[in-house]
Protein backbone atom coordinates (compact mmCIF):
# COMPACT_ATOMS: atom_id res chain seq x y z
CA UNK A 1 0.00 0.00 0.00
CA UNK A 2 1.04 3.37 -0.92
CA UNK A 3 0.98 6.14 2.09
CA UNK A 4 -1.67 8.68 1.70
CA UNK A 5 -3.23 11.97 3.20
CA UNK A 6 -5.71 10.89 5.99
CA UNK A 7 -8.17 13.16 6.91
CA UNK A 8 -11.32 12.69 9.33
CA UNK A 9 -13.96 15.65 8.76
CA UNK A 10 -16.69 16.15 11.47
CA UNK A 11 -19.16 17.18 9.14
CA UNK A 12 -20.21 17.22 5.62
CA UNK A 13 -18.71 20.74 5.04
CA UNK A 14 -14.99 19.78 6.20
CA UNK A 15 -15.75 16.66 3.94
CA UNK A 16 -16.37 18.73 0.62
CA UNK A 17 -13.42 20.61 1.65
CA UNK A 18 -11.06 17.86 2.40
CA UNK A 19 -12.21 16.32 -1.38
CA UNK A 20 -11.72 19.96 -2.81
CA UNK A 21 -8.39 20.25 -1.33
CA UNK A 22 -7.15 16.98 -2.32
CA UNK A 23 -5.57 16.11 -6.22
CA UNK A 24 -6.70 12.41 -6.38
CA UNK A 25 -8.80 11.38 -3.30
CA UNK A 26 -11.19 9.23 -2.56
CA UNK A 27 -13.98 8.23 0.02
CA UNK A 28 -13.94 6.15 2.62
CA UNK A 29 -16.65 4.63 4.47
CA UNK A 30 -16.14 1.09 6.32
CA UNK A 31 -13.03 0.81 4.25
CA UNK A 32 -14.02 -3.42 3.78
CA UNK A 33 -13.17 -2.91 -0.17
CA UNK A 34 -11.43 0.55 -0.50
CA UNK A 35 -8.38 -1.17 2.30
CA UNK A 36 -8.13 -4.10 0.39
CA UNK A 37 -7.79 -2.53 -3.00
CA UNK A 38 -4.88 -0.26 -1.50
CA UNK A 39 -3.24 -3.31 -0.34
CA UNK A 40 -3.38 -4.40 -4.00
CA UNK A 41 -2.43 -1.09 -5.07
CA UNK A 42 -5.81 -1.31 -7.29
CA UNK A 43 -6.41 2.12 -5.81
CA UNK A 44 -3.55 4.57 -5.00
CA UNK A 45 -5.31 7.97 -4.13
CA UNK A 46 -3.53 10.65 -2.45
CA UNK A 47 -5.99 11.41 0.14
CA UNK A 48 -8.29 9.59 2.07
CA UNK A 49 -11.25 11.27 3.20
CA UNK A 50 -12.55 9.03 6.21
CA UNK A 51 -16.69 9.82 6.76
CA UNK A 52 -16.69 7.53 10.35
CA UNK A 53 -16.46 11.20 12.12
CA UNK A 54 -19.61 12.31 11.05
CA UNK A 55 -22.60 12.52 12.91
CA UNK A 56 -24.98 13.58 10.36
CA UNK A 57 -24.24 10.35 8.30
CA UNK A 58 -25.23 7.98 10.79
CA UNK A 59 -28.49 6.32 12.08
CA UNK A 60 -31.85 4.71 11.15
CA UNK A 61 -35.04 6.78 11.44
CA UNK A 62 -38.38 6.34 10.55
CA UNK A 63 -40.23 8.17 7.90
CA UNK A 64 -43.87 7.18 8.17
CA UNK A 65 -43.79 5.16 5.06
CA UNK A 66 -40.19 4.82 4.58
CA UNK A 67 -37.04 4.23 6.56
CA UNK A 68 -33.98 6.40 5.86
CA UNK A 69 -30.33 4.70 6.55
CA UNK A 70 -27.76 6.87 7.31
CA UNK A 71 -24.88 6.37 4.80
CA UNK A 72 -22.26 5.16 7.46
CA UNK A 73 -24.68 2.95 9.28
CA UNK A 74 -23.09 -1.01 9.64
CA UNK A 75 -24.49 -3.98 8.43
CA UNK A 76 -24.61 -4.98 12.01
CA UNK A 77 -26.51 -1.88 12.86
CA UNK A 78 -29.24 -2.57 10.09
CA UNK A 79 -29.37 -6.33 10.89
CA UNK A 80 -29.83 -5.97 14.32
CA UNK A 81 -32.23 -2.67 14.43
CA UNK A 82 -35.35 -3.63 16.23
CA UNK A 83 -37.01 -0.91 13.54
CA UNK A 84 -35.39 -2.28 10.47
CA UNK A 85 -36.19 -5.58 11.89
CA UNK A 86 -40.07 -4.68 12.20
CA UNK A 87 -40.86 -2.53 9.22
CA UNK A 88 -38.79 -4.13 6.59
CA UNK A 89 -37.63 -7.41 8.05
CA UNK A 90 -36.11 -8.17 4.63
CA UNK A 91 -33.54 -5.35 4.33
CA UNK A 92 -32.26 -6.63 8.17
CA UNK A 93 -31.60 -10.58 6.91
CA UNK A 94 -30.08 -9.00 4.18
CA UNK A 95 -27.80 -7.23 5.78
CA UNK A 96 -27.28 -10.12 8.20
CA UNK A 97 -26.31 -11.80 5.39
CA UNK A 98 -23.51 -9.64 4.16
CA UNK A 99 -19.90 -11.14 4.75
CA UNK A 100 -19.08 -12.33 8.03
CA UNK A 101 -19.67 -10.71 11.49
CA UNK A 102 -16.19 -8.75 11.59
CA UNK A 103 -17.03 -7.61 8.50
CA UNK A 104 -20.83 -6.12 9.41
CA UNK A 105 -18.94 -4.44 12.09
CA UNK A 106 -17.36 -1.81 10.01
CA UNK A 107 -19.01 -2.44 6.66
CA UNK A 108 -21.56 0.38 5.53
CA UNK A 109 -24.45 0.58 3.29
CA UNK A 110 -23.13 3.63 2.01
CA UNK A 111 -20.29 2.25 0.63
CA UNK A 112 -21.58 -1.02 -0.67
CA UNK A 113 -24.28 1.07 -2.58
CA UNK A 114 -20.71 3.55 -4.02
CA UNK A 115 -19.31 0.63 -4.28
CA UNK A 116 -21.40 -1.16 -6.82
CA UNK A 117 -20.02 -4.11 -6.50
CA UNK A 118 -21.74 -6.43 -8.87
CA UNK A 119 -22.23 -9.52 -6.59
CA UNK A 120 -23.27 -6.95 -3.54
CA UNK A 121 -26.57 -7.59 -1.28
CA UNK A 122 -27.22 -4.09 -1.16
CA UNK A 123 -27.75 -3.10 -5.05
CA UNK A 124 -30.37 -5.82 -5.09
CA UNK A 125 -32.43 -4.76 -2.16
CA UNK A 126 -31.98 -0.94 -3.47
CA UNK A 127 -33.45 -1.51 -6.58
CA UNK A 128 -36.06 -4.21 -5.27
CA UNK A 129 -37.38 -2.26 -2.63
CA UNK A 130 -37.54 1.06 -5.03
CA UNK A 131 -34.99 2.78 -2.56
CA UNK A 132 -33.99 6.70 -2.91
CA UNK A 133 -30.14 7.52 -2.54
CA UNK A 134 -29.68 10.70 -0.98
CA UNK A 135 -26.32 12.50 -1.42
CA UNK A 136 -24.75 15.42 -0.62
CA UNK A 137 -25.84 16.91 -3.47
CA UNK A 138 -29.46 15.27 -4.71
CA UNK A 139 -31.85 12.39 -4.70
CA UNK A 140 -31.65 9.77 -7.14
CA UNK A 141 -34.07 6.84 -7.71
CA UNK A 142 -31.98 3.54 -7.32
CA UNK A 143 -32.96 2.58 -10.63
CA UNK A 144 -31.09 5.22 -12.01
CA UNK A 145 -28.19 4.87 -9.72
CA UNK A 146 -26.33 1.61 -9.91
CA UNK A 147 -24.47 0.85 -13.49
CA UNK A 148 -22.77 -1.76 -14.78
CA UNK A 149 -20.26 -2.99 -12.44
CA UNK A 150 -18.89 -0.47 -10.06
CA UNK A 151 -20.34 2.36 -12.15
CA UNK A 152 -22.77 4.32 -10.34
CA UNK A 153 -24.77 8.15 -10.75
CA UNK A 154 -22.11 9.50 -8.11
CA UNK A 155 -19.96 12.23 -9.73
CA UNK A 156 -16.77 12.66 -8.37
CA UNK A 157 -16.79 14.14 -4.88
CA UNK A 158 -20.16 13.37 -4.61
CA UNK A 159 -21.12 12.06 -0.83
CA UNK A 160 -23.93 9.22 -0.42
CA UNK A 161 -26.00 10.44 2.72
CA UNK A 162 -28.65 7.76 3.34
CA UNK A 163 -30.42 5.94 1.86
CA UNK A 164 -34.48 5.56 2.18
CA UNK A 165 -36.64 3.02 1.53
CA UNK A 166 -40.27 2.78 1.42
CA UNK A 167 -42.02 0.07 3.48
CA UNK A 168 -43.29 -2.68 1.19
CA UNK A 169 -46.08 -4.93 1.76
CA UNK A 170 -44.52 -7.79 1.62
CA UNK A 171 -40.79 -8.77 0.60
CA UNK A 172 -37.97 -11.26 0.77
CA UNK A 173 -34.09 -11.58 -0.29
CA UNK A 174 -32.76 -14.94 -1.26
CA UNK A 175 -29.10 -15.59 -2.04
CA UNK A 176 -27.10 -18.44 -2.71
CA UNK A 177 -24.05 -17.59 -1.92
CA UNK A 178 -20.16 -18.31 -2.70
CA UNK A 179 -19.31 -20.28 0.25
CA UNK A 180 -16.16 -18.95 0.60
CA UNK A 181 -16.51 -15.39 -0.21
CA UNK A 182 -20.38 -14.91 0.96
CA UNK A 183 -20.75 -12.89 -2.32
CA UNK A 184 -24.20 -13.75 -4.00
CA UNK A 185 -23.82 -15.90 -6.81
CA UNK A 186 -27.33 -14.86 -7.70
CA UNK A 187 -29.48 -13.17 -5.13
CA UNK A 188 -32.30 -12.13 -5.66
CA UNK A 189 -34.67 -9.14 -4.08
CA UNK A 190 -38.56 -9.82 -4.49
CA UNK A 191 -40.79 -7.10 -3.20
CA UNK A 192 -44.85 -6.40 -3.29
CA UNK A 193 -44.99 -2.81 -3.22
CA UNK A 194 -47.80 -0.13 -3.71
CA UNK A 195 -46.19 -0.10 -7.55
CA UNK A 196 -46.47 -3.35 -8.03
CA UNK A 197 -44.53 -6.16 -8.01
CA UNK A 198 -40.08 -5.60 -7.72
CA UNK A 199 -37.51 -8.15 -8.89
CA UNK A 200 -34.02 -7.34 -8.60
CA UNK A 201 -31.24 -9.56 -9.24
CA UNK A 202 -27.41 -9.44 -7.96
CA UNK A 203 -24.47 -11.52 -8.87
CA UNK A 204 -25.90 -13.06 -11.75
CA UNK A 205 -24.72 -10.14 -14.17
CA UNK A 206 -22.79 -7.15 -14.83
CA UNK A 207 -24.79 -5.43 -12.27
CA UNK A 208 -28.14 -5.40 -10.85
CA UNK A 209 -30.72 -5.80 -13.20
CA UNK A 210 -34.59 -5.88 -12.30
CA UNK A 211 -36.28 -9.55 -13.83
CA UNK A 212 -39.44 -7.91 -16.10
CA UNK A 213 -40.08 -11.79 -16.69
CA UNK A 214 -40.40 -12.53 -13.19
CA UNK A 215 -42.46 -9.25 -12.26
CA UNK A 216 -45.01 -9.48 -14.93
CA UNK A 217 -45.38 -13.48 -13.71
CA UNK A 218 -46.47 -12.35 -10.45
CA UNK A 219 -48.40 -9.11 -10.91
CA UNK A 220 -51.57 -11.26 -10.38
CA UNK A 221 -50.48 -14.23 -8.20
CA UNK A 222 -47.76 -13.35 -5.71
CA UNK A 223 -47.10 -17.00 -5.27
CA UNK A 224 -44.24 -19.25 -5.36
CA UNK A 225 -45.92 -21.72 -8.12
CA UNK A 226 -46.32 -18.50 -9.99
CA UNK A 227 -43.08 -17.32 -10.73
CA UNK A 228 -41.99 -17.46 -14.25
CA UNK A 229 -38.47 -18.66 -15.58
CA UNK A 230 -36.03 -15.49 -15.29
CA UNK A 231 -36.15 -13.13 -19.03
CA UNK A 232 -32.50 -12.45 -18.85
CA UNK A 233 -30.42 -12.75 -21.65
CA UNK A 234 -27.49 -15.44 -20.85
CA UNK A 235 -25.09 -13.51 -23.13
CA UNK A 236 -25.26 -11.10 -20.38
CA UNK A 237 -25.14 -13.29 -17.40
CA UNK A 238 -21.35 -13.87 -15.66
CA UNK A 239 -20.15 -17.32 -16.71
CA UNK A 240 -16.79 -18.16 -14.56
CA UNK A 241 -15.34 -20.99 -12.50
CA UNK A 242 -18.07 -20.74 -10.03
CA UNK A 243 -20.99 -21.29 -11.88
CA UNK A 244 -22.13 -21.14 -15.77
CA UNK A 245 -24.59 -18.10 -17.39
CA UNK A 246 -27.25 -20.96 -17.74
CA UNK A 247 -26.88 -22.02 -14.36
CA UNK A 248 -26.99 -18.55 -13.22
CA UNK A 249 -30.31 -18.01 -14.53
CA UNK A 250 -31.69 -21.04 -13.64
CA UNK A 251 -30.68 -19.57 -10.32
CA UNK A 252 -32.69 -16.48 -10.47
CA UNK A 253 -35.84 -18.22 -10.60
CA UNK A 254 -35.00 -20.39 -7.31
CA UNK A 255 -33.97 -17.38 -5.44
CA UNK A 256 -37.14 -16.28 -6.62
CA UNK A 257 -39.72 -18.70 -5.62
CA UNK A 258 -37.86 -18.69 -2.36
CA UNK A 259 -37.85 -15.55 -1.74
CA UNK A 260 -42.02 -15.39 -2.70
CA UNK A 261 -41.92 -18.21 -0.17
CA UNK A 262 -40.36 -16.22 2.70
CA UNK A 263 -42.23 -13.01 1.73
CA UNK A 264 -45.42 -14.77 2.61
CA UNK A 265 -44.26 -16.91 5.04
CA UNK B 1 3.18 11.79 10.17
CA UNK B 2 -0.44 11.60 11.95
CA UNK B 3 -0.09 10.68 16.19
CA UNK B 4 -2.74 8.68 17.66
CA UNK B 5 -3.51 7.38 21.04
CA UNK B 6 -5.61 4.90 22.00
CA UNK B 7 -6.45 2.62 24.89
CA UNK B 8 -4.75 -0.79 24.34
CA UNK B 9 -5.36 -3.67 26.82
CA UNK B 10 -6.42 -0.86 29.54
CA UNK B 11 -3.05 1.28 29.18
CA UNK B 12 -2.60 4.43 27.14
CA UNK B 13 -0.63 3.87 23.63
CA UNK B 14 0.15 6.25 21.52
CA UNK B 15 2.94 6.13 18.25
CA UNK B 16 3.61 8.20 15.31
CA UNK B 17 2.24 6.24 12.34
CA UNK B 18 2.08 6.74 8.90
CA UNK B 19 -1.62 6.89 6.74
CA UNK B 20 -1.39 3.43 5.64
CA UNK B 21 -0.01 1.68 8.81
CA UNK B 22 -2.98 -1.28 9.50
CA UNK B 23 -4.23 -1.91 13.17
CA UNK B 24 -2.13 -5.04 13.22
CA UNK B 25 1.01 -3.37 12.11
CA UNK B 26 0.74 -0.68 14.86
CA UNK B 27 -0.31 -3.44 17.62
CA UNK B 28 2.67 -5.54 16.41
CA UNK B 29 5.20 -3.67 15.36
CA UNK B 30 5.11 -0.54 17.51
CA UNK B 31 3.52 -2.12 20.49
CA UNK B 32 5.01 -5.32 20.10
CA UNK B 33 1.67 -6.61 21.02
CA UNK B 34 2.18 -10.22 18.50
CA UNK B 35 -0.34 -12.56 19.98
CA UNK B 36 -2.50 -11.00 17.24
CA UNK B 37 -1.92 -12.72 14.16
CA UNK B 38 -1.55 -11.85 10.46
CA UNK B 39 -3.05 -15.00 8.53
CA UNK B 40 -4.00 -14.16 4.74
CA UNK B 41 -3.57 -10.17 5.02
CA UNK B 42 -6.90 -9.79 2.89
CA UNK B 43 -10.07 -9.76 5.52
CA UNK B 44 -10.75 -13.46 5.04
CA UNK B 45 -9.30 -15.91 8.05
CA UNK B 46 -9.80 -13.67 10.87
CA UNK B 47 -6.37 -14.53 12.96
CA UNK B 48 -6.37 -10.56 13.42
CA UNK B 49 -9.57 -10.49 15.02
CA UNK B 50 -9.25 -7.80 17.83
CA UNK B 51 -12.03 -6.13 19.97
CA UNK B 52 -12.04 -2.01 19.00
CA UNK B 53 -14.36 -0.52 21.68
CA UNK B 54 -15.94 -3.79 22.55
CA UNK B 55 -17.07 -4.99 18.88
CA UNK B 56 -14.51 -7.43 17.32
CA UNK B 57 -13.13 -6.35 13.81
CA UNK B 58 -10.44 -7.42 11.60
CA UNK B 59 -7.54 -5.31 12.30
CA UNK B 60 -5.71 -6.04 9.12
CA UNK B 61 -8.88 -4.43 7.30
CA UNK B 62 -8.64 -0.99 9.43
CA UNK B 63 -5.89 1.86 9.67
CA UNK B 64 -4.09 2.66 13.11
CA UNK B 65 -5.31 6.09 12.47
CA UNK B 66 -9.48 4.87 12.20
CA UNK B 67 -8.72 3.31 16.10
CA UNK B 68 -7.46 6.62 17.11
CA UNK B 69 -9.16 7.70 20.08
CA UNK B 70 -10.42 3.97 20.81
CA UNK B 71 -10.52 1.17 23.14
CA UNK B 72 -8.16 -1.82 21.93
CA UNK B 73 -8.27 -5.64 23.55
CA UNK B 74 -5.64 -7.67 21.99
CA UNK B 75 -5.60 -11.41 23.09
CA UNK B 76 -2.80 -10.23 25.78
CA UNK B 77 -5.70 -8.39 27.63
CA UNK B 78 -7.78 -11.20 28.07
CA UNK B 79 -6.07 -13.24 30.85
CA UNK B 80 -6.32 -11.53 34.64
CA UNK B 81 -2.27 -11.87 35.57
CA UNK B 82 -2.23 -15.41 35.64
CA UNK B 83 -5.89 -16.42 35.67
CA UNK B 84 -6.94 -17.01 32.15
CA UNK B 85 -10.14 -15.37 30.53
CA UNK B 86 -12.94 -18.58 30.82
CA UNK B 87 -12.76 -18.49 26.77
CA UNK B 88 -8.92 -19.38 26.76
CA UNK B 89 -9.41 -21.63 29.60
CA UNK B 90 -12.54 -23.08 27.63
CA UNK B 91 -10.34 -23.52 24.41
CA UNK B 92 -7.05 -25.29 26.62
CA UNK B 93 -9.43 -27.49 28.53
CA UNK B 94 -11.33 -28.93 25.18
CA UNK B 95 -8.27 -29.15 22.76
CA UNK B 96 -9.34 -26.36 20.99
CA UNK B 97 -6.50 -25.92 18.32
CA UNK B 98 -3.96 -27.99 16.69
CA UNK B 99 -1.67 -25.34 15.14
CA UNK B 100 -2.35 -22.66 17.33
CA UNK B 101 -1.92 -19.74 14.79
CA UNK B 102 -6.05 -19.36 14.17
CA UNK B 103 -6.60 -19.17 18.27
CA UNK B 104 -5.92 -15.46 19.17
CA UNK B 105 -8.43 -14.69 16.28
CA UNK B 106 -10.72 -17.62 17.17
CA UNK B 107 -11.11 -16.46 20.79
CA UNK B 108 -11.71 -13.01 20.79
CA UNK B 109 -14.28 -13.71 18.12
CA UNK B 110 -15.78 -16.01 20.82
CA UNK B 111 -15.25 -13.83 23.51
CA UNK B 112 -17.81 -10.94 21.30
CA UNK B 113 -20.15 -13.85 20.34
CA UNK B 114 -20.94 -14.26 24.35
CA UNK B 115 -20.77 -10.71 24.68
CA UNK B 116 -23.86 -10.12 22.34
CA UNK B 117 -25.29 -14.35 22.87
CA UNK B 118 -24.87 -16.11 25.93
CA UNK B 119 -26.45 -19.17 24.57
CA UNK B 120 -25.26 -19.55 21.18
CA UNK B 121 -26.22 -22.95 19.44
CA UNK B 122 -23.81 -24.87 17.68
CA UNK B 123 -25.75 -23.47 14.19
CA UNK B 124 -24.82 -20.09 15.25
CA UNK B 125 -21.36 -20.71 16.94
CA UNK B 126 -20.40 -22.30 13.41
CA UNK B 127 -22.17 -19.43 11.95
CA UNK B 128 -20.40 -17.01 13.60
CA UNK B 129 -17.26 -18.05 12.86
CA UNK B 130 -17.72 -17.80 9.30
CA UNK B 131 -14.80 -15.10 9.66
CA UNK B 132 -12.41 -17.12 11.23
CA UNK B 133 -10.75 -20.05 8.94
CA UNK B 134 -8.68 -22.96 11.51
CA UNK B 135 -6.10 -24.59 8.27
CA UNK B 136 -6.10 -27.37 10.74
CA UNK B 137 -9.62 -28.10 10.39
CA UNK B 138 -9.96 -28.04 14.19
CA UNK B 139 -13.42 -26.42 14.24
CA UNK B 140 -14.96 -29.40 16.54
CA UNK B 141 -13.15 -28.89 19.13
CA UNK B 142 -12.97 -24.83 19.18
CA UNK B 143 -17.09 -25.17 18.96
CA UNK B 144 -16.74 -27.35 21.46
CA UNK B 145 -15.02 -25.06 23.64
CA UNK B 146 -17.70 -22.29 22.97
CA UNK B 147 -20.42 -24.10 24.33
CA UNK B 148 -18.39 -25.05 27.24
CA UNK B 149 -17.41 -21.10 28.22
CA UNK B 150 -20.78 -20.17 27.40
CA UNK B 151 -22.45 -23.03 29.84
CA UNK B 152 -19.51 -21.73 31.81
CA UNK B 153 -17.76 -25.25 32.70
CA UNK B 154 -14.15 -23.52 32.10
CA UNK B 155 -12.22 -23.67 35.19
Amino acid sequence: MYDFGYHRPNSLTEANAAVDGATDPVLMAGGHTLIPALKLRLAQPSDVVDLCAIDELKGIRDDGDALVIGAMTTHCEVAESDLVMSRIPALASLAGGIGDPQVRHRGTIGGSVANNDPAADYPAGCVGLGATIHTSKRQIAADDFFGPSFDTALEDGEIVTAVSFPVPGKAAYAKFPNPASRYAIVGVMVAKTSDGVRVAVTGAGHGVFRDTAIELSLADAFTADAVAGSGADEDDLNSDIHASAEYRKHLIGVMAKRAVTAASG
Amino acid sequence: MPEVTMTVNGQEASGDVEGRTLLVQFLREHLRLTGTHVGCDTSQCGACVVHVNGQSVKSCTMLAVQADGSAVTTIEGLASGNELHPMQAAFHENHALQCGFCTPGMVMSAVDLLQKNSSPSETEIREWLEGNLCRCTGYKNIVKAIQHAAAGDAA
